[in-house]
């Protein structure tokens, strides 16, 4: 087993700007990114000897992003596995560390989604692709919304959860978004109509997008990016900020199953690992930084990784015990979350830099004193192919 | 507008070709293990439960269950659009295989998990689609 001192977040930026209006490229954005992450930890580009890439900058990420920072690294990582993609580069990060193949480690992320103007949410699936998947599903014009409405749809039926329930997720959620300007901002910049903190009523009387899947309960759609500098302890006892470290890591994927349960996600495989590599269990973390596509993706990770037992996550989330400054739950997603400050597509790099905000004391909704968090990517779709990436972090 | 066409399955794909030419003579095919006893669906030249299994291929009766399902009210896909509301489920077959499919011929607000079924072909020039209606 590893140590838990193998590495550390030392550098975070999270791009501010949710409309780029065209003017910005997603390498660009990731470069840019790249940069302010290195200043934040006092690191140069010639420090980072080795780099994590989804892709997402185009043109064969991992052939190319080295190039065009301009860098010479040691370990080239492609691993994409959609929106989980960072928790796995970061779980990827500190084994290569550990392992002596490298001592800073560069993660980056870049897109112009609203730009693009691409209704990620709602455009159906392609025409049938090659994959053998895709020529089964196609014909069916499932949305991306439905595919996870399908899983709400069941584990309504399964364990009597409430929309009333899942609004809770999405309530909690927007009540962070308000603290944080530049979550108020993008909303703002993506024209909201009604931007302010919302009750369950709110939610659940918003229109319906799939049923039972109402607009409250959905992610925006946004530009945006990051970045995250990871070193190795020697490096990080000379960096600015107070380092925050990675103490497990653990990784996951699900897929359709004939008589398969789709209300149990890969995380029930992920999170026992992260959690067992850190040695501290669900109950002891104050920050939760959960994927949340969708408010059922949130209630459902949160049963998979053990905050409660599986079914019981309608009930466990009343009362607003996920909002930062109330007890009884870890505070969730303390930025806004995808649902309101920041979804470009991919967003597992958010969940890494508002955790290392919140150990480092920089939150806008900073929970007193935290000390331990998780961020759970969840990559692909909850409802039928998906990755699970876990990571556990803490601060000294 | 109404010459755009549901996304047609693809007849060269490796693995999945052999189901939709069972589709022609509207038979719903899939594969079983004669070793281990595996359902495998999607179909694929591989068992899945083990590894010197042989596959065989069956055919369903057509009929199942809803496993789970929504309804989707907003698509901008230029097919899908024109058709919301509509169903789109995971329908468990009676033998074993789930598949994503439509459920029709009846209002979203009566379709519910469990809900038994049967396949209805749709029929198009090249092969025909697997929707389903309540039994
Ligand atoms: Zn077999």
């Amino acid at each position: 087993m590893s140590s838990d001192r193998d590495a550390a977040i030392v550098g975070i930026h999270e791009y501010p700007s949710r409309d780029v209006e065209g003017e910005v490229s997603p390498l660009q954005i990731k470069a840019e990114s790249a940069a302010r992450a290195l200043e934040d930890a006092g690191l140069n580009w010639s420090d980072v000897d080795a780099i994590y890439d989804a892709g997402d900058g185009g043109g064969m990420g991992g052939l190319n992003i080295a190039e065009y920072f301009g860098l010479k690294p040691n370990v080239i990582d492609t691993t994409n596995v959609g929106g989980s993609s960072y928790e796995f580069h970061a779980a990827h990060a500190k084994r290569d560390i550990a392992a002596g193949k490298a001592k800073v480690a560069l993660l980056t992320y870049g897109s112009t989604a609203h730009s693009n103007a691409r209704a990620i949410g709602v455009g159906g699936r392609g025409g049938p692709g090659m994959h053998p998947a895709e020529n089964m599903d196609a014909f069916a014009g499932m949305t991306l919304i439905a595919n996870y409405a399908m899983v709400a749809r069941r584990h309504m039926h399964q364990y009597g959860t409430t929309s009333e329930q899942l609004a809770e997720i999405s309530t909690a959620t927007r009540y962070h978004a308000m603290r944080n300007p530049e979550a108020v901002k993008a909303m703002e910049d993506l024209e909201f109509l009604d931007i302010r903190e919302t009750t369950i009523s709110d939610v659940v009387n918003s229109r319906m997008i799939a049923d039972p899947l109402h607009l409250l309960e959905c992610c925006m759609i946004s530009d945006g990016g990051g970045a995250v500098v990871i070193a190795s302890p020697e490096v990080a006892r000379d960096c600015r900020k107070p380092p925050v470290w990675i103490l497990g890591g653990g990784e996951a994927t699900k897929y359709p199953e004939n008589g398969g349960d789709i209300t149990t996600s890969a995380a029930a495989q992920s999170a026992p690992q992260a959690f067992g590599e850190a040695g501290v269990t669900p109950a002891e973390m104050d920050i939760a930084m959960v994927y949340d596509s969708f408010s059922i993706t949130v209630l459902t990770l949160l049963e998979d990784l053990g905050f409660c037992k599986k079914g019981e996550g309608g009930s466990w989330v009343q009362g607003g015990k996920l909002r930062f400054d109330q007890s009884g739950g870890p505070a969730l997603n303390t930025d806004g979350g995808g649902l309101s400050s920041n979804h470009p597509g991919m967003r597992g790099i958010f969940l890494l830099i508002e955790a290392a905000r919140q150990l480092r004391g920089e939150s806008t909704s900073q929970v007193a004193d935290a000390r331990l968090a998780v961020a759970h990517g969840n990559g692909g779709m909850l409802g039928s192919r998906h990755a699970a990436g876990t990571v556990i972090l803490g601060r000294d | 507008m109404n010459d755009v066409k549901r996304p047609i399955p693809r007849s060269d794909e490796p693995d999945t070709a052999a189901f939709w030419e069972g589709t022609k003579q509207k038979e719903f095919r899939y594969q079983q293990c004669n070793s281990c006893n595996t359902v495998v669906f999607y179909s694929r030249r591989h068992c899945t439960g083990c590894t010197d299994g042989e596959l065989q291929w069956k055919t369903s009766a057509g009929t199942g269950s809803v496993y789970t399902f929504s309804v989707v009210r907003q698509s901008y896909h230029p097919f899908f659009r024109n058709l919301v509301p509509y169903v789109v489920a995971w329908i468990d077959m009676d033998e074993g295989p789930r598949i994503l499919s439509n459920v029709t011929g009846v209002a979203p607000e009566d379709v519910s998990v469990g809900q038994k079924v049967q396949v209805e072909w749709e029929e198009h020039e090249t092969l025909n689609i697997p929707l389903f209606k309540p039994v």
